[in-house]
């Protein structure tokens, strides 16, 4: 329509369109970063500062604060996975609470760390909350290193391949060794056929992630049709041929599987341990009003 | 048949059958002549069960037979009811190949030898063509066929499928599918590469030579079809093999050769063109009507008030209102003074110069794709850089330029009669200035199509425009102080002309003077450096190029050529150079800009020697850009693979916020240097997509963002235009159950695009297909979903003219 709109996204889309290119970890200049780093500071000096009696412990004032403070943030951190996965309208950023979940992820170290006040470990619910949100950090730590780090090889494996695309190479390469086979002599054909056979997802998760695939039955077979000397049109050849390239195939499939799985095993630990430790949480904040 | 017949109809699809129908209806002597040997043959090629649809919805329907929405086997089967009830004579198997006489005494031979007389004859044969014939002796023969419906139903056959493009390649793999039919499949290609078609289809074909399904023959052509043999043209000779069929898939012949044959004139040479027509479908030659697609109306429900219109027309109802005149009449129920729909069409036609030589059924139809407007003196009619294609004209009233964004008193007026927001249309673009009604207004905003069309097929209108917009431009550049009368000798002396995609328009080196606008399209400046061209700059439309050479005298320092196919307005350099001398300010702004640009090069020139890998990533990486369609682009999404996990968070979320249907693909599309171009809309300047939406349900949003509304009828032609494979024909999927419903007890498929077997099982089946793509999320406060939702901040959504900068493509990201 022609007549004047008011209130259109023009702003917010030039603003957008404008604006610099930054990854998670860089998000507007580190903003979480520093307000991270302000968090640790102050509660650190906090700490340092305010005299407890008879000495620092969770249930001092300050310590109920830190354990407020410490609460929240672990109640708004696991909130991440509800928000990636809810498209609401507003100018909300999935990035922006990447990185805020990345730095104040890692605070709750410290702040929880102060709340304990340094007590001994003993074997309680209130330390098993503690030991858990370790590894929830410990394992988010890891998510980082691999966010930062192996994207740009999953790009590069995948050459401008989709995974369907993958497997349809994969699929015709069979089905070109399936007739180019049936020349061959009954035991190298066994090979062939043993190969097309193979699961291409076998091994499970160890070789999943190690990328390590020992029994491979495409090397196998390569491995036993010799290399022709003179005639370099006959049908092992061709076969070897093949069986080179379903095993260039496999290994591309195999190094995205390889990738993908290592930018996404930390999470069966993180989420199991993140729900675990709300559950803990819970008795830990229970037992201690319960107690009081 | 020595009858003569009042009428003989030509084509019995939508616009033949109901002239047929109204004929029989009035108790004419008529005839319908029909090629195939079943009624309206192109909804009889639809596929099985595909759904009709009955657009536009406003247009009340006038027919003697019925129509609505619905399965294509429906809507066949109630014309074919509906025709034998009305005693509509029809003669089938009847091709005609040869129209002689004149009004009053037409005769019509058929193929087959039948000869026809009729008084007057109305041609409703559409746009389908016929399929080329074979080019050798036996093309007649009864073993070849043009179209291959199932190729399930051949078993143990030599077939021969002809032809190099994607029909023939996808008929050949079809019949080899199944080893089981036991068929040999041939397939002959006059060529030695299979260039015409997609790529996956030509890398399934060789994939089936080296299986020895199909043998595919190279260089090969048919020499002659004999009974249960084909003789074939060889590099190496002549030689017969076995065949009981052959497929021929080598295209068809439009029907325009036919038409003219019958002496009708088009209007313009160009492929688009319809016959010249009057109020009652008369073409240039007396006693021949053509109405429906070939009419230029390819929408069912217009076709078969056409053909009800014609026949009325014939039986002497000269007064007949087309039946769109309530659609007119709500149109223009807003203007001012309650007039009748015969005044406002002969006010717009009388003032308006562009329409000066329009028909009045084109003034009409012309009316039904436009939106007429009243304003009040001050009210804003477009503001500076909305979005916006549609061609304004002004019908009563004058209205008011702004020509300084900073001053909105600086005001440059449009007389009545003219036209303005020819520059939007033009370029693409977004709108240069503000425009307010200087006075009460009435005015037409004509949508981008119709405006083309306009152009297209009035060369007054076409003269017009390109007139008035070369000035506006001139002046929009050049910016204020200038009126019409300063460049009056400028806009004289210039010449607009068309630049192919890659075309050079500067030479660097050489000594030409001229000053180029870039009026359409977009260019990108290259300069030599150590023998290898690096990428300076992007010129989007709307800015000027070449004028350093014409102001200080030297040789062009870089090339200039075009990103896409573009067109520039091109300027002498000493009249440029005349203008400046004679408005200093205007001197003082052009040095200023040049001085920005030599610094520009300066600057990658320096970076050259000391970072020349820098330099070489961002010539590359632009240039790869450019390739990949960003030249035409608005605003496009990009995702960095250097921070790209593959989560597919975009994709989710794109469905998410779109009825369940992702517009992108993020993993296809190309790749360099790790910036990757998935598939999904670059929301282009000038759309692919819109050049041939027969119900217009593409238009370009308030956003900028190029939309598909619910009048799609899902014909797909959109998803063939588009060279960048980003429009999909899904049906609507239905709604999911919420995300805590999923999250906490497994129902409903979760979050993002669910399988296409949920959405099959659950789904509606009589839900039509519709385009769906990308609407930049129109209408959703924060912006696109897909950039909202990317967790590490790979996805990007860029504007060429924004990105394709050295700071941005080299920009460190981590």
């Amino acid at each position: 329509m022609a007549t004047v709109q008011k209130n259109t996204r023009f702003k917010a889309d030039e603003r957008r369109r404008n604006a610099d290119h930054v990854s998670f970890l860089k998000h507007k200049k580190f903003r979480y970063l520093w307000i991270a780093l302000l968090l640790c500071v102050v509660t650190g000096v906090g700490y340092a500062m305010i005299d407890q009696d008879p000495r620092p412990n969770g249930g001092s004032w300050y310590g109920y604060t830190l354990g407020t403070i410490g609460l929240f943030l672990i109640v708004w951190l696991s909130l991440l996975g509800v928000r990636k996965r809810k498209m609401t309208t507003g100018a909300w950023s999935l990035k922006a609470w990447t990185s805020a979940h990345v730095y104040l992820g890692l605070a709750v170290i410290v702040v929880g760390t102060l709340h304990t006040g340094f007590h001994a470990i003993s074997w309680n619910v209130h330390w098993l909350a503690y030991f858990l949100m370790v590894i929830v950090i410990v394992t988010g730590i890891y998510g980082v290193i691999v966010y930062a780090t192996l994207p740009g090889p999953l790009s590069s494996n995948r050459n401008e391949m989709t995974r369907a695309q993958m497997l349809e190479a994969l699929t015709a390469l069979d089905r070109q060794l399936e007739s180019a086979a049936q020349p061959l002599d009954r035991q190298q054909s066994d090979l062939v056929i043993a190969a097309l056979g193979q699961d291409v997802f076998y091994g499970g998760a160890f070789a999943r992630l190690t990328g390590a695939y020992p029994l491979c039955k495409t090397k196998k077979a390569l491995r036993s049709i010799p290399e022709e000397h003179g005639a370099s049109d006959g049908p092992e050849e061709r076969v070897r041929t093949l069986l080179t390239k379903r095993a260039d195939q496999l290994g591309q499939i195999r190094r995205h599987l390889r990738i993908r799985a290592l930018l996404e095993v930390w999470l069966f630990i993180h989420i199991p341990a993140t729900i675990a430790l709300l559950a803990a949480l819970l008795a830990h904040v229970v037992s201690v009003f319960y107690y009081w | 048949m020595s009858d003569l017949y009042k009428v003989a109809i030509v084509g019995s699809g939508p616009a033949g059958l109901s002239a047929a129908g109204h004929a029989a209806a009035l108790g004419l002597s008529h005839v319908l002549i029909e090629k195939t040997d079943h009624l309206s043959d192109t909804i009889y090629k639809y596929q099985k069960g595909k759904h009709v649809m009955a657009t536009p919805s406003n247009l009340v329907l006038r027919s003697d037979l019925d129509f609505d929405a619905g399965k294509r086997e429906v809507i066949l089967g109630t014309w074919d009811d509906q025709s034998a009830a009305q005693k509509i004579n029809v003669m089938f198997n009847s091709e005609v190949t040869k129209v002689e006489g004149q009004k009053g005494d037409f005769t019509i031979t058929t193929k087959k030898g039948d000869v026809v007389k009729a008084e007057t004859i109305v041609v409703g044969i559409g746009t389908q063509g016929n399929p080329n014939m074979l080019r050798c002796p036996g093309a007649e023969h009864d073993m070849i066929q043009y179209q291959l419906d199932d190729p399930g139903e051949y078993f143990d056959e030599h077939i021969t499928v002809i032809g190099s493009g994607d029909a023939g390649i996808e008929n050949a793999l079809g019949l080899a599918a199944d080893d089981a039919q036991r068929n040999v499949v041939t397939i002959l290609n006059r060529r030695d590469s299979f260039a015409r078609a997609k790529a996956a289809n030509v890398s399934l074909l060789e994939e089936a030579e080296q299986d020895g399904r199909i043998d595919v023959r190279r260089e090969t052509s048919p020499a002659a079809v004999k009974d249960g043999e084909l003789v074939l043209e060889t590099r190496d000779g002549e030689e017969t093999i076995k065949c009981d069929r052959i497929i021929a898939r080598t295209g068809s012949q439009p029907p325009r050769k036919f038409v003219e044959s019958m002496g009708i004139e088009f209007t313009s040479e160009d492929r688009s063109a319809f016959p010249k027509l009057t109020p009652a479908f008369e073409s240039t030659t007396p006693g021949i009507h053509v109405i429906g697609a070939l009419a230029g109306y390819p929408l069912i429900k217009h076709c078969m008030n056409q053909g009800y219109d014609v026949i009325e027309f014939l039986n002497g109802n000269l007064d007949l209102k087309p039946a769109d005149e309530p659609i007119l009449q709500e149109k223009f129920a807003n203007l001012p003074g309650n007039h009748s729909v015969e005044h406002w069409l002969d006010v717009f036609g009388g003032n308006v110069s562009v329409f000066q030589g329009l028909s009045s059924l084109q003034l009409r139809e012309l009316m039904l794709d436009s939106t007429v407007h009243s304003y009040d003196a001050g009210d804003a009619i477009f503001r500076r850089s909305e979005p916006g294609s549609s061609l304004f004209t002004i019908a009563q009233g004058s209205v008011a330029v702004e020509i300084n964004p900073n001053d909105p008193s600086m005001t440059v007026p449009i007389e009545e009669g003219s036209i303005f927001g020819e520059v939007g249309l033009i370029s693409g673009r977004r709108r240069g200035s503000t425009i307010r009604a200087a006075e009460p207004v009435v005015a037409i905003e004509l949508a981008r199509n119709a405006a083309l069309k306009l152009i297209a097929t009035s060369p007054e209108a076409a003269e017009a425009v390109n007139r008035i917009a070369v000035e506006r431009q001139l002046l929009q550049m050049f910016g204020s102080g200038l009126t019409p009368q300063d460049i009056a000798p400028l806009v004289d002396a210039s010449e607009v002309m068309e630049v192919r995609a890659g075309q050079v328009l500067i030479q660097e080196g050489d000594d030409d003077k001229e000053v180029y606008i870039i009026r359409r399209g977009s260019m990108i400046v290259e300069k030599a450096i150590g023998e290898r061209p690096v990428f300076l700059s992007y010129l989007p439309a709307g800015s000027y190029v070449g004028e350093m050479a014409a102001i200080d005298g030297s040789s062009r320092t870089a090339t200039v050529k075009a990103a896409i196919k573009s067109e520039a307005i091109r300027l002498p350099g000493d009249k440029f150079v005349e203008l400046l001398d004679r408005n200093p300010a205007l001197r003082q702004k052009a040095l200023k800009e040049m001085d920005g640009r030599r610094k520009t090069n300066a600057f990658i020139e320096s970076r050259k020697d000391d970072f020349s890998g820098v330099v070489d990533l961002y010539s590359e990486t632009a240039q790869f850009l450019v390739d990949e369609g960003l030249g035409e682009a608005t605003d496009v999404l990009l995702i960095d693979e250097k921070l790209c996990i593959g989560c597919d968070n975009c994709e989710k979320a794109c469905a998410d916020a779109h009825e369940g249907l992702s517009r992108l693909d993020r993993e296809a599309g190309r790749t360099y240097a790790h910036l990757h171009v998935p598939t999904s809309c670059r929301h282009c300047e000038h759309p692919h997509c819109m050049a041939d939406c027969p119900p217009n349900a593409i238009k370009r949003g308030p956003d900028g963002e190029v939309v598909i509304d619910d009048t799609c009828i899902g014909c797909g032609n959109c998803q063939r235009n588009c060279p960048y494979g980003v429009i999909r024909m899904d049906p609507k999927p239905p709604k999911k159950p919420g995300l805590l419903s999923w999250l906490f007890f497994g129902s409903g498929p979760g979050p993002g695009e669910a399988s296409y077997a949920w959405r099959k099982e659950n789904g509606d089946p009589e839900q039509p297909k519709q385009a769906i793509k990308c609407d930049m999320c129109s209408g959703i406060d924060g912006g696109p979903a897909c950039v909202r939702a990317c967790p590490t901040g790979a996805a990007i959504r860029v504007s060429p003219d924004k990105f394709l900068t050295f700071t941005k493509l080299t920009e460190d990201v981590e």
